[in-house]
């Protein structure tokens, strides 16, 4: 049985899916068998990748010195002996 | 809790013992790493930036006094955001503040990222089909593509979303979590995990596309 053909915009809300590996093997070929022969649908999976390699290379904000002493200083508290903790 | 694969590991469990035996280094480093995550966990749930600091604080407080109990069955990370979570939750509750999932998730949003005029609809002579390519961002020299403006660009795209698909991508992408340990830390199921993730990079694909085609973030 040969299942019908997706459309481009059926095999783009599936790409993440097909990235991530969380397709059946069925779905997948269907997914492959028409980016093998549509340019537009390629294009965008290459820009999803490049769109993740870019996130990528942000960085996690930086906490503030003060944030951190402040909670140094708790810890500090917590842990005392007859401090918050046990 | 935790899902098959995702377990303490030995770095995790050398933390575990230096903070058991109250090592302040051992503690600023789990500081470091998690804090702005935390903080944004916490907001999600409560009514202002004040509010979720103090919920950091207690989960802090509840990471140093409930070490003896964490067994390793997940990474410490894991663990560490759930404690956030869940205090941040029952404070929302506290403060009447109810936040349905699904404006956390933008289910409710309008916008999906892919425009219906991107597409031929089923009366077009190619239903389902591309009207126009997408642009060829081929040809885009990599200094452009890395550099600071476009990351700014990719950053403020990531504010923009609703906020558990902008922390679903920040620990996807941005922090290379694997898929179990987000869904494990932000208590999502597996589908919803993989469609909030499809959704924010739907969107910033989007948002860069417009930028590297026009030139300019002003345009």
């Amino acid at each position: 049985m040969t299942a019908r053909a997706l459309t481009c915009h059926e095999v783009i809300d599936l790409l993440t899916d097909y990235v991530e590996d969380a397709l059946t093997a069925q779905e997948r070929r269907r997914v492959e068998a028409h980016l093998a022969t549509c340019d537009g649908c390629t294009t965008y999976l290459e820009q999803m990748r490049e769109t993740i390699r870019l996130t990528g290379r942000l960085t996690e904000e930086q906490i503030p010195e003060n944030e951190k002493q402040r909670l140094l200083a708790a810890f500090r508290d917590w842990t005392r002996p007859g401090g918050t903790r046990g | 809790m935790s899902a098959p694969g995702v377990v303490a590991s030995q770095e995790d469990l050398e933390l575990v013992e230096r903070l058991r035996a109250g090592d302040e280094l051992a503690f600023m480093m789990l500081v470091e790493r998690h804090q702005a995550v935390m903080l944004r966990i916490a907001r999600m749930y409560v009514s202002s930036r004040a509010v979720a600091e103090d919920v950091v604080q207690e989960a802090w407080l509840g990471v140093v006094k409930g070490i003896d109990r964490f067994e390793g069955r997940s990474s410490l990370r894991t663990w560490i955001y759930r404690i956030v979570a869940n205090i941040a939750k029952t404070r929302g509750a506290a403060e009447g503040r109810v936040v349905p999932f699904s404006a956390l998730a933008g289910d409710d949003e309008t916008d999906p990222g892919v425009e219906p005029s991107w597409f031929y609809d089923a009366n077009g002579r190619n239903p389902g089909g591309w009207t126009t390519f997408p642009g060829d961002w081929r040809g885009i020299p990599e200094d452009r593509l890395v550099g600071d403006e476009t990351l700014r660009l990719i950053g403020r795209a990531i504010e923009n979303l609703p906020p558990m698909q902008a922390e679903v991508i920040r620990l996807r992408d941005v922090l290379g979590w694997t898929s179990d340990e987000v869904r494990n830390a932000l208590d999502l199921s597996e589908t919803n995990q993989r469609v909030l993730l499809h959704r924010a990079r739907t969107r910033v694909r989007r948002e860069l596309d417009e930028y590297l085609r026009t030139g300019s973030e002003d345009v």
